[in-house]
């Protein structure tokens, strides 16, 4: 298993290179440098050299690259151009916000999605599977940004039920420690920050989940079909064990794993993909952070950001793999 | 990042007095002179949606939005301008005179003035700022650290050799000739110098704090960066102003709250906090549940959302822009004056304003707003007459039609060009009309149409300028003081007369010069001037005092909330 999950985090490393090369190119691919974007569209040719100068964007590309290569290798990602500080200490305080949005997100999606996919299954081509069946198109064919403001017209502007933006009440006070919201509110045992914290996290959680939420229960209710056709059911029934153990012990533990698969896959997306969500929610999580390092050519925040991410999405996909180990006994890592 | 184009005035004789008289009834009201039942409710929170996290609240190295807008409320300048125009008024300087050749300017200060930290305000504290800009160093010097200075006062004590800060400084000494006179010595006579002192960046601040939060070490990273060491514009940011800094939680909020002991009218609200928002959406959502109580450039297709919502306002800020159409004259027969002409009858301007910029631009008569010092009504107005138009080209001996190559951007909107196409249509269309054979053509804006445009190399185009101050420089100086290759003509009459309103330092002789100038750049005619377009701010209707100004200089002092 060590082995297995070494021989995976190796062969990361030329993933890791390449879209560390290709981020850095499409960036400077960019139309307008960072520097017209920073002084503006009067800006003299000389005042953008300057600016290109102090941050070496006058260099040739692979100079540039290298460079780059060079300093991430020591952990230094550099220092954002629009907000003068250190990527690291960004991601210190936005990565948090992120996974802690990605995982409302997820327990949203899967805490509804596989009841639902297990109940359409019980119910083939009855109307509670015709039922799930149109709600989960519904839900993977709205925008995700068109949903949240959706959620937010009606359940923080018309009924005022929940806040439309942002992590915290403006009065709120948290000592931040993790930034993890959660954690830090409950390590603190400070109760009203928690209320207000979950309050932040239900519109945006379910307008992120909502697609991982259709895709599960599409997944999970094939999953439950095949697995109830096999043999071994089959047999269970014969043998007469009763109906809620031979759904629980034969039918749900191996339809899951395809799912886990999916939520393995889903979490790398949902990490990557709250850029839209993020935006509308203002959350000031990574989504937020790269939506507006696109706007202001920070090729830094960019670079570092995305980077990042795919980080997340391999280690997090090496995690799932793992994950199968438990699920599956069957299944071995040489 | 747009550039935040902060600027403000000298006194203009001309402005829109309208805006002025309704300026001074909210100030007044604010400082709770007015009747009993129409004093402002005090107390409470405002909460202000901003688009971003200031950069450093330090405002001498900072030129983004929203760093001014915070340190405006924590720090103070010398002069100020009156709510709602680009007029110079008092702010830290009770007065000021300058001498007979306008290179030393005598500054009488305000007493009794301290520091959030209770450091006494005195002209040993002005000049100990003015110094502390001149000698800037290494990083500080660059345009992302000490821009306005360079913008203002040009180079420093002694340049980085390795810089790019402009060879000579205007600024020569500042001497405190007593507690409180404080007096600036130029070396040249520059009339824009005081409608500078206006900006943010020229806040004065308690030399004790920037000395002991270390305002001024920046080191360089390996990509020489500079990286501020102090926390004089993080944690620490200590002026005059009638709001003290609280605390800050990076993209989360940004406290501040009443200066109790504020040596002027003191605020209203309680605190101010700003919470950053980018995305424009959720600006206005967060408004409409009352998370925030205000927003500011509120999208053009909000603002029928907000006029119609009884919990709403919106507060128009005064155009600071213009939009113009350029002619580039080394393209024949661009530089025949009816040539220019019919094309200034044949533009419909005013249905480019209705179709295009809705409620928000209004034609220009010159090339600068009217907010500015030196804006005259008493210009050659051309008149949408296609008719005109037609009969100057007849005129002119042409042969008919006439080809011209009208250049638009195509990637960008500008406040004053929204939608570059579809003017640079309608135009087209107009022109076409009257005995022109116009050839579109396009390019991205940056580098691409910029450089096609202001290097001379596209006949007609379209182009515009937001002012980086309140003076009239940033608009007619900024255009035709120098022999641009964008306009292809010399006139150096024109240039003199830029070059000598520079130095006026008499506000009513610059004002009448400024004035003559828009009247021969009018007649010359070197383009033509197409829209003003107006931003909007929106407040929850309980917000009342906050007065926009056209230089976005806007003080949270005078506001309050009604419950």
């Amino acid at each position: 298993m060590v082995r297995f999950a070494a021989r995976r985090l190796l062969l990361a490393v030329p993933v890791l290179i390449a879209v560390s090369f290709l981020v850095f190119a499409w960036t400077r691919a960019l139309p307008g440098g960072p520097a017209q974007a920073l002084l503006g569209e009067r800006a003299t040719p000389d005042a953008v050299a300057a600016v290109e100068r102090q941050y070496g964007l006058d260099r040739p590309l692979l100079v540039q690259y290298g460079k780059y290569l060079q300093r991430i290798a020591s952990g230094d990602f550099g220092l954002s151009i629009e907000s003068q500080r250190p990527i690291t200490d960004e991601l210190r305080e936005r990565f948090p916000a992120t996974v802690e949005l990605t995982l409302a997100a997820m327990m949203f999606a899967v805490g509804v999605g596989v009841p639902l996919g297990v109940v359409a299954a019980k119910h083939v081509r009855r109307t509670l599977d015709h039922v799930s069946l149109v709600g989960s198109l519904v839900g993977i064919s709205m925008p995700v940004f068109f949903l949240a403001l959706i959620l937010k017209w009606a359940f923080a502007v018309k009924l005022g039920w929940l806040p439309s933006i942002n992590r915290l009440d403006v009065k709120t006070d948290l000592d931040r420690r993790t930034n993890l919201f959660v954690i830090d509110s409950v390590i603190s045992a400070n109760w009203g920050a928690l209320g207000d914290v979950l309050r932040h996290l239900i519109l945006p959680a379910v307008a992120l989940g909502t697609i991982p939420l259709a895709i599960i229960t599409r997944i999970t209710r094939t999953a439950v079909l095949e697995v109830m056709q096999e043999d071994h059911v089959r047999t269970a029934r014969a043998k007469g064990l009763a109906p809620r153990l031979i759904d629980r012990r034969h039918i749900l533990r191996n339809a899951l794993l395809p799912v886990t698969t999916v939520i393995g896959l889903q979490v790398g997306l949902l990490l990557s993909g709250a850029i839209l969500t993020e935006t509308v929610f203002a959350w000031g999580g990574l989504g937020t952070w790269i939506y507006d390092a696109v706007g202001a050519r920070d090729y830094a925040v960019l670079q570092g950001g995305i980077l990042f991410i795919v980080v997340v999405f391999v280690v997090v996909n090496l995690l799932v793999d793992v994950a199968y180990a438990f699920i599956d006994p069957r299944i071995r890592y040489a | 990042m747009e550039r935040r184009h902060a600027g403000r005035g000298l006194v203009g004789a001309v402005v829109a007095m309208g805006l002025l008289a309704a300026a001074s009834v909210s100030v007044d009201a604010g400082a709770g002179t007015g009747a009993p039942a129409a004093a402002p409710a005090a107390g409470g929170t405002l909460v202000f949606g901003a688009s971003n996290d200031p950069r450093i609240l330090d405002p001498a190295l900072a030129s983004d939005g929203e760093s001014l807008r915070v340190s405006e409320q924590i720090f103070e300048t010398l002069v100020t301008t009156a709510p709602g125009t680009t007029d110079i008024v008092p702010q830290l300087a009770r007065e000021w005179t300058a001498s007979e050749d306008g290179l030393e300017w005598t500054f009488e200060l305000q007493q009794g003035v301290t520091f959030h930290d209770d450091e006494p305000f005195n002209a040993e504290a002005v000049c100990f700022n003015f110094d502390r800009w001149y000698n800037f160093t290494g990083p500080l010097q660059l345009n992302s650290g000490a821009y306005y200075w360079r913008v203002i006062f040009g180079g420093f004590a002694e340049n980085d050799p390795d810089g790019d800060a402009p060879e000579t400084s205007l600024y020569e000494s500042c001497e405190a000739v007593d507690e409180d006179t404080a007096v600036l010595r130029l070396t040249a006579p520059s009339a824009a110098f005081l409608s500078g002192l206006v900006l943010a960046p020229f806040s004065i601040a308690s030399p004790k704090a920037l000395t002991d939060y270390d305002a001024d070490s920046a080191s360089l990273d390996a990509d020489g960066n500079p990286v501020p060491q102090g926390t004089f514009g993080t944690e620490h940011p200590i002026g005059t102003g009638p709001f003290v800094f609280d605390s800050w939680i990076r993209n989360d909020r940004l406290v501040l709250t009443r200066n109790d002991d504020y040596w002027g009218e003191p605020a209203l609200l309680d605190e101010l906090i700003f919470r950053p928002i980018p995305d424009n959406a959720a600006r206005l959502q967060a408004l409409q549940t009352g998370e925030i109580d205000g927003y500011d450039l509120v999208d053009p297709q909000d603002v029928a959302t907000i006029a119609s919502d009884s919990e709403l306002q919106l507060i128009e800020r005064p155009s600071f822009n213009v939009g113009y159409v350029a002619f580039t004259q080394t393209f024949a027969p661009l530089d025949n004056p009816d040539v220019r002409r019919a094309i200034a009858h044949a533009l419909n301007r005013q249905a480019v304003i209705d179709n295009v910029y809705g409620d928000s631009g209004e034609v220009p008569l010159e090339f600068m707003p009217p907010s500015v010092q030196g804006w005259t009504e008493d210009v050659t107005v051309y008149e949408y007459d296609p008719e005109e138009a037609m009969a100057l080209l007849e005129g002119s001996g042409l042969e008919l039609p006439i080809a011209i190559d009208f250049w638009y951007p195509s990637d960008v909107s500008r406040p004053y060009m929204p939608d570059p196409q579809r003017i640079a249509e309608a135009f087209a269309s107009d022109l076409e009309q009257v005995g022109f054979d116009v050839n579109l053509q396009s390019a991205p804006w940056t580098p691409d149409y910029l450089d096609v445009t202001l290097s001379g190399g596209a006949a007609v185009h379209l182009l515009g300028q937001t002012g980086d101050f309140g003076d009239p420089e940033t608009f007619v100086g900024t255009f035709f003081r120098t022999n641009s290759p964008q306009w292809g003509f010399d006139d150096p009459e024109l240039r003199q007369a830029l070059e000598d309103a520079l130095r006026i330092t008499d506000i009513d002789e610059r004002t009448a010069a400024y004035e003559e100038i828009n009247r021969t750049i009018m007649d010359a005619l070197p383009g033509v001037p197409f829209a003003h377009s107006t931003s909007n701010l929106a407040f929850r209707s309980n917000v009342a005092g906050f007065v926009a100004s056209p230089v976005s200089t806007e003080a949270f002092a005078t506001v309050s909330i009604e419950s």
